[in-house]
């Protein structure tokens, strides 16, 4: 299937991303050719099959829920690039 | 003697007997980046005055007699995608220039505990997107072999920094050949563990269902030491496997008689380089005639393994980036007036091309009316491919295959089309996909004098069998311990 540059659109919305008109381009020629690379699985008929989301079993892990220790508040409000009080500052949403 | 040329093995005896310092060996590496880096290219930041620190301490260690590992005193390159608190840790990403994280990853932690000491962060492809380095936000990384040509990729900085003695061993990350393909590239030994044997916290999400720390070193002893102190449950990771951590490095021998070695033939195809194909085949007549057994196996479904790996890498990458937002930390835009034009601009800025196209695609994949068309079918191919390799090891013990179709390439040749560059991890991906181990070795040179790898794969957590096998190999041939003449 052919990536259009309205999908471009779409995909980039959805990634919360900004293309420029030549990036429009550019990235629907590329992901127009990886997808129908891509679309060579559908060769393989997989009705029966199910589906791996992790390779090797793994268990859901439990934990006692018990208060411990993390990380200082001050070393991560260190690293936000704008912060007020105590969170970090965002436009306004509503 | 020059210090930066030996092994953890040479110096960690050197060191016992008090012939040296950790501070020397540190003058002597650092001496060695300061000449050769500039062409290299392989350093993003060196952390000298923490270095010194940490040598000091190693060398009161020595001096008391107390606590001393193998690492003790051993410097140790880092590729930059691992957190060090309060050391910048920035992906090779724009995003996270400047970025100092709060607590540090576990495998820092354990190297820390085992003495090592930390020369700096390594580069590498932008979030570890890419098979080449040229991705990075800041410089192309070189390949020490030839200059104009690329180390592989993402962990290139890595390789190169350990193929050039501008490190003793580094670590790297793998998700579809990370660590291999660049060590194949760069002439060096790189292990890729069993998905779950080391623990990711504190490493920088890309594919949390494939993303493994692995050793880069100079032999396969070394790799084997730096694996001990890095593997194992942690409570950080719930991934990460309850299964015992042997000494790796401790029994090395084998008997290789015991050994069934399968040979895949959909790994032997048509355009792979026919130097890599008669090195690779050298190498398993050499195993044939040590008196292991060599058998034909086939995996079929090796030929989608690329297709699997482009659906669900860039469908966890894209959800694993969504953190970088412009709110905690990183980039951000602050002219923009409402949050979802911040979230863009931010992430304009502070992405590369590849990180996008990754991002893009793994969105559309995961996009409503396309999730079963594509997420859900590759996830259901992804099994057929563990099938292939289950059933191959009810026959087998480990396989051999090329590590990457194609000795090192030129710098520009592959990054204007995209699909080209995924190719060159054909022979990694399925492996990875499986959660396998496996390693890459030099085993010969092309006649442009390129270094060609070896990948051997093993069946989960048996990265012993993938090391001894590897260790017999080293014993008795010299690709591994041939230098480039750097100029």
């Amino acid at each position: 299937m052919a990536i259009l540059k309205k999908d471009v659109e779409y995909i980039a919305h959805l990634s919360r991303l900004n293309v420029s008109e030549d990036e429009k381009e550019e990235y629907s020629k590329q992901l127009s050719n990886i997808i129908q690379h891509i679309e060579r699985l559908n060769e393989l008929n997989t009705d029966n099959v199910e589906p791996t989301y992790y390779a090797l079993d793994i268990k859901n892990v439990f934990r006692e829920d018990k208060i411990e220790e993390s990380i200082d508040k001050e070393k991560v409000f260190n690293s936000a690039p704008l912060i007020e009080k105590n969170g970090f500052k965002v436009p306004k949403i509503i | 003697m020059e210090l930066f040329k030996l092994t953890i093995e040479e110096l960690h005896k050197q060191l016992i007997e008090k012939k040296v310092k950790p501070s020397e060996i540190l003058d002597s590496i650092y001496k060695r980046i300061e000449s050769v880096d500039p062409k290299i290219k392989a350093y993003l930041l060196l952390t000298k005055e923490l270095a010194y620190n940490m040598a000091k301490k190693a060398e009161e260690k020595i001096m008391k007699n107390e606590n001393i590992t193998e690492l003790t005193g051993i410097p140790v390159a880092i590729k930059d995608n691992m957190c060090l608190e309060g050391v910048p840790t920035t992906c090779a990403a724009k995003m996270l220039e400047g970025y100092k994280p709060p607590y540090t990853a576990t495998v820092l932690e354990r190297l820390k505990d085992a003495g090592a000491v930390f020369l700096g962060k390594l580069n590498m492809d932008e979030y570890a997107f890419g098979s080449s380095t040229e991705n990075s936000s800041f410089f192309p990384t070189r390949n020490p072999w030839d200059l104009e040509r690329v180390p592989g990729g993402s962990s290139g900085g890595s390789a190169a920094a350990v193929a050039a003695d501008l490190c003793i061993a580094a670590l790297g990350s793998d998700t579809g050949g990370s660590i291999k393909q660049p060590a194949a590239l760069c002439g060096i030994t790189g292990l890729k563990p069993t998905y779950g044997r080391v623990s990711r916290y504190g490493l920088i999400a890309f594919a949390s269902s494939l993303d493994q720390i692995g050793p880069m070193t100079k032999t396969i002893k070394d790799n084997a030491i730096l694996l001990k102190y890095i593997a194992g449950k942690d409570k950080k990771d719930s991934t990460t496997a309850d299964i015992k951590v042997i000494d790796f490095a401790e029994n090395l021998e084998c008997d290789i008689k015991k050994f069934k070695i399968g040979i895949p033939k959909e790994y032997f195809i048509e355009g792979i380089q026919d130097e890599v194909k008669e090195n690779v085949l050298s190498a398993i007549e050499f195993f044939r005639k040590k008196g292991a057994q060599i058998i034909d196996i086939s995996l079929p479904h090796t030929d989608y393994a690329i297709d699997v790996y482009y659906i669900i890498a860039p469908a966890e990458a894209s959800s694993n980036l969504a953190r970088f937002d412009g709110v905690q930390y990183g980039l951000r835009d602050t002219e923009a007036e409402n949050i979802i034009d911040m979230y863009k601009n931010s992430r304009q800025k502070g992405f590369g091309k590849e990180t996008k196209r990754r991002i893009m695609l793994g969105t559309y994949v995961l996009s409503s009316g396309y999730y079963d068309a594509y997420y859900k079918k590759a996830q259901k191919v992804r099994t057929l491919i563990k099938q292939d390799f289950n059933f191959a090891f009810e026959k087998v013990d480990v396989i051999i295959t090329p590590t990457s179709p194609t000795t090192a390439f030129k710098i520009g040749e592959k990054i204007s089309d995209p699909l080209t560059m995924y190719l060159s991890d054909i022979f990694t991906i399925a492996p990875n996909l499986a959660a396998l181990p496996g390693i890459s070795i030099p085993c010969g040179f092309d006649k442009n004098n390129l270094p060609i790898g070896l990948q051997i794969i093993g069946k989960p957590f048996k990265e012993d069998d993938l090391y001894k096998i590897a260790y017999l190999y080293q014993k008795e041939t010299n690709w591994h311990l041939k230098k480039p003449d750097i100029n």
